[in-house]
């Protein structure tokens, strides 16, 4: 079962990469952008077969590795 | 006096730390990530470099591997730990200090000699040191402090920033800040202060043909406070 994750800065975290990113954007014609900011993507194919379970680990890996939460928020995506 | 240096796979100033603490009178070890326990010892450095290539983020793998446990233990009963540069970035994911460290404000790799303000001289590193400004040498791309607004209170009504960015004479504005860390913030203490993480990097002043001697000011007043 594949399960995927998102991870985020939190709002009030300057993110100097994202806003390069919308400059360079800007300056090749996409002038409408309010924002960009970086994230992570991360697909984990695990071994449990409940959904559920599986979930649940997935949410235990990003507390303790996946994401900083002091910095960051995760989203996890549900399996496929 | 007795010191562990941890090496990481990926540590590059683990030497230099080893120079530095054997020439001011430390027996020092080197110990390798993957054993269990550190040996017995008075102070634990985890040196600088790019622990595991700096994956997912910097210090974030280093911070489970084997031997952190050790160190963790080791801290937590009191005992003193310094985290230089890579080091500091290890010890935020620890948790053991608080806060993180950014992807420098203007998206340079930095590499120059700063001055860093002696925040407070009521803890073991600093006390006695009789300078108010350091200078140090900081190279790194992530070293941009950043904490929650409950953090950086609590860090101050406890008095655990410990070393913060400046010009010679000690002025801590905002053009001598230049990584983009909050504060200006170099370097904090967990709350018992027998843990410092510091993004600067002492070993590298040592001696006056490495650029300066603050850093043996630094080691010579450590090992004199261990005594």
């Amino acid at each position: 079962m594949k399960i995927s994750v998102i991870i985020t800065l939190k709002k009030d975290v300057l993110d100097p990469q994202g806003k390069v990113i919308q400059q360079t954007l800007d300056g090749m014609g996409f002038n409408n952008i309010n924002e960009v900011r970086q994230g992570k993507y991360f697909e984990i194919d695990t071994k449990e077969n409940d959904n559920n379970k599986a979930k649940e680990k997935v949410e235990e890996m990003c507390k303790k590795l996946l994401a900083n939460l002091v910095i960051e928020n995760y989203k996890i995506i549900d399996a496929q | 006096m007795k010191s562990s240096v941890i090496t990481f796979p990926g540590s590059n100033c683990d030497r230099d730390i080893d120079v530095a603490l054997r020439k001011f009178g430390f027996k020092n070890k080197m110990v390798w990530h993957n054993d269990a326990e550190i040996p017995n010892s008075d102070l634990v450095v985890l040196p600088g470099g790019f622990s595991y290539g700096d994956y997912l983020r910097c210090g974030s793998m280093a911070s489970k591997s084997k031997i952190m446990k050790s160190v963790i233990n080791f801290a937590n009963s009191g005992g003193m730990v310094i985290g230089i540069c890579n080091g500091f970035q290890i010890l935020v994911e620890t948790g053991l200090v608080p806060g993180v460290l950014l992807r420098n404000k203007y998206l340079e790799f930095i590499c120059k000699n700063v001055f860093v303000k002696i925040n407070n001289k009521t803890n073991i590193f600093f006390k006695n040191i009789d300078k108010e400004v350091l200078e140090f040498h900081i190279a790194h791309n992530e070293g941009n402090y950043f904490c929650t607004e409950d953090q950086l209170k609590e860090i101050e009504d406890n008095e655990q920033v410990a070393i913060n960015y400046c010009d010679k004479n000690g002025k801590t504005e905002e053009k001598f800040n230049p990584n983009g860390s909050l504060k200006n913030i170099a370097g904090v203490f967990n709350k018992g202060k027998n843990v410092l993480g510091m993004m600067p990097h002492p070993e590298r002043m040592i001696d006056l043909s490495l650029s300066g001697e603050d850093g043996s000011l630094f080691f010579n007043n450590l090992i004199n406070n261990l005594k």
